[in-house]
């Protein structure tokens, strides 16, 4: 199964998806553009400091508000290696499944680690952070397949061949 | 085992007799709307990504523009003609300035018992017909757009028993802020809200237009009242006849009932930066909050209903100096009608801007941005921070009346108080 370690990130409950990348920045041409934005009316500096594999860890209801896609889109440019969260908002979690974004919940990590910790995640097994290992369950099969793929029109692509090769 | 009428209605989607909660099932869409927040997304993974594409029918899918009309920039301007050209090459029907989506999409297509997805989170709305609509993202659009079909996990359903009636002065807002204030911002999460009794059968259908459109604050998959013989005259009177119409089972199962005495429901007043910071106005008003611009409209609040509690208040009177007040029908449909019942001059009169039908000042990107350290009291959708402009400035949520009667006076209070 996976591994990684990465940097941790924390926030609070109810990032909505305005935080996450407000409307006025919507629209700009590409993700690229819009993804120094990210976070910009909580966290304005957080593009700047994330890096390749960080790791975000937050509270309850994640992702709340709208359907905009460009929110897990812009966590993802930002290289971040999974969310960790004790809830996600419902269209917020279908939409990272479907571009290929990790979604972990966990209800205690929050509260156990501190900003600038590092963390492993053992992907569909446990999060470790110092000598302390907290359970996390794994997705089902359906969702594993789709980010497995990096996505769901990868996956798409995988499993009918009707679509285009990157 | 019995079904509510959720499960009911992805039962016949999938073509299943009996379907559960947590269940995973293969669905057919009866119809997908997608608005120009994010079609040109869609349109770019339509071109780039997919080998053959093709659209499985057109006949079900529809595109609105509401979110930047008319388009507000040379940015906003090329969204636009990708969303217009892709509409006319692909025959999908194109509404371009008529109203905004989830108005239109009640107005034209919801018939009760029919799964809808729209890319946009307040697709919720189907369900005042007995509908259930849900908000995808764009790469779940394009794939339904594509194959004509989805996957649905099989939500559990909280059901609301609503009794008697409301009083004068309080509005089917007040009541779904308050439930949304006491289930919290993730309470129905991946759930469906399902509303039925005395009280919700003697609502109108623009009332619980108001209800399910706001059931995604509490985190709702769908929000769905109860059909009835008032949903079959409000399809009549748009030109569609009622196929299916399902109520819940004596014995179906849900995840908590709840009851509410309408008569006990008290004007609201959210604060700042959350939809579940539940506050009474009766408080709120206390602090004399000083406002710099006050909203009507939005898809929860603009409808001739609310047009009509804000002229109620503005008649015969000026909006405060120090405010600016911005009012934007729903619909064509909408402003036509206001503008026979005399609104729109009162509304003018009274120094209100009235706005073509779009998302308008609740988008915070196209109308009506506020500056930074300003607020604004709306009937928009949320107040999340920076939600309608900078990310110091403050939204307060409140019914139509209550913002009309706050941009008279300049700060927070009710008409009572005028």
């Amino acid at each position: 199964m996976k591994e990684f370690t990465g940097k941790v990130w924390v926030l609070g409950d109810d990032i909505d998806t305005d935080i996450i990348i407000p409307t006025e920045y919507l629209a700009l041409p590409t993700i690229d553009d819009m993804k120094q934005y990210g976070f910009y009316p909580l966290r304005p500096e957080l593009p700047g400091l994330i890096q390749e594999g960080d790791i975000i860890v937050a509270g309850k209801n994640f992702g709340c508000g709208s359907s905009r896609e460009q929110a897990p889109e812009i966590i993802k440019a930002l290289k971040v290696s999974c969310v960790i969260a004790k809830s996600y908002a419902r269209i917020f979690f279908r939409n990272s499944i479907n571009n290929g974004l990790l979604l972990i919940e966990n209800d205690q990590i929050q509260d156990a680690v501190k900003e600038g910790d590092t963390l492993t995640v053992r992907v569909g097994e446990a999060l470790v952070a110092g000598d302390k290992e907290y359970p996390i369950a794994s997705l089902p099969d359906n969702l594993m397949e789709i980010l497995n793929a990096g996505g769901l029109v990868r996956a798409m692509q995988r499993r009918n061949g009707i679509l285009k090769e990157d | 085992m019995g079904m509510t009428i959720g499960e009911k209605i992805i039962a016949r989607a999938a073509g299943v007799d009996q379907v559960k909660p947590g269940d995973i099932h293969t669905v057919t869409l009866d119809r997908m709307m997608s608005n120009d927040g994010t079609t040109h997304l869609t349109v770019d993974m339509y071109h780039n990504k997919l080998k053959h594409p093709r659209i499985a029918d057109p006949e079900k899918v529809v595109f609105i523009m509401d979110h930047n009309v008319p388009a507000d920039s040379a940015k906003t301007a090329a969204a636009h003609r990708k969303m217009r050209d892709f509409a006319r090459e692909n025959n999908i029907k194109l509404y371009e300035g008529q109203g905004v989506c989830h108005q239109i999409m009640m107005e034209d297509y919801v018939c009760p018992g029919e799964l809808i997805f729209g890319a946009d989170s307040h697709t919720t709305t189907y369900g005042a017909l007995g509908a259930f609509g849900t908000g995808v993202g764009c790469t779940d659009f394009l794939y339904a757009m594509v194959t004509g079909q989805s996957w649905v996990m099989v939500p559990e359903t909280i059901r609301f028993n609503l009794h008697g009636k409301l009083r004068e002065g309080v509005y089917p807002r007040d009541l779904i802020l308050t439930i949304i204030g006491d289930i919290g911002a993730n309470g129905a999460n991946y759930k469906i809200m399902e509303f039925a009794g005395d009280g919700e059968h003697a609502m109108s259908i623009n009332d619980r237009f108001v209800l399910c459109n706001l059931t995604v604050e509490a985190g709702a998959k769908a929000g769905i009242c109860e059909p009835d013989e008032k949903v079959v005259e409000y399809c009549r009177e748009h030109g569609r006849e009622v196929v299916h119409m399902f109520k819940s089972d004596e014995d179906a199962v849900y995840a908590a009932v709840y009851d509410y005495d309408l008569d006990k429901i008290e004007p609201v007043c959210v604060r700042p930066d959350f939809v579940d910071n539940f506050a009474l106005l009766s408080d709120v008003k206390k602090e004399k909050v000083a406002i710099d611009e006050a909203f009507v409209g939005s898809c929860n609040n603009g409808r001739i209903d609310e047009m009509r509690q804000a002229a109620a208040v503005l008649k015969g009177r000026k909006v405060s100096p120090k405010v600016r007040m911005l009012i934007a029908p729903a619909s064509q449909a909408v402003y036509l009608q206001a503008l026979e019942e005399g609104l729109i001059t009162i509304f003018m009169e009274a120094g209100a801007m009235v706005m073509n039908t779009n998302c308008s000042v609740c988008w915070g990107a196209c109308q009506g941005v506020i500056g930074e350290n300003e607020v604004l009291i709306t009937t928009g959708t949320r107040n999340f921070k920076g939600r309608s402009g900078a990310p110091s400035s403050k939204v307060y949520m409140a019914n139509a009346a209550v913002c009309a009667a706050s941009a008279v006076a300049g700060y927070i209070c009710g008409p009572e108080d005028l």
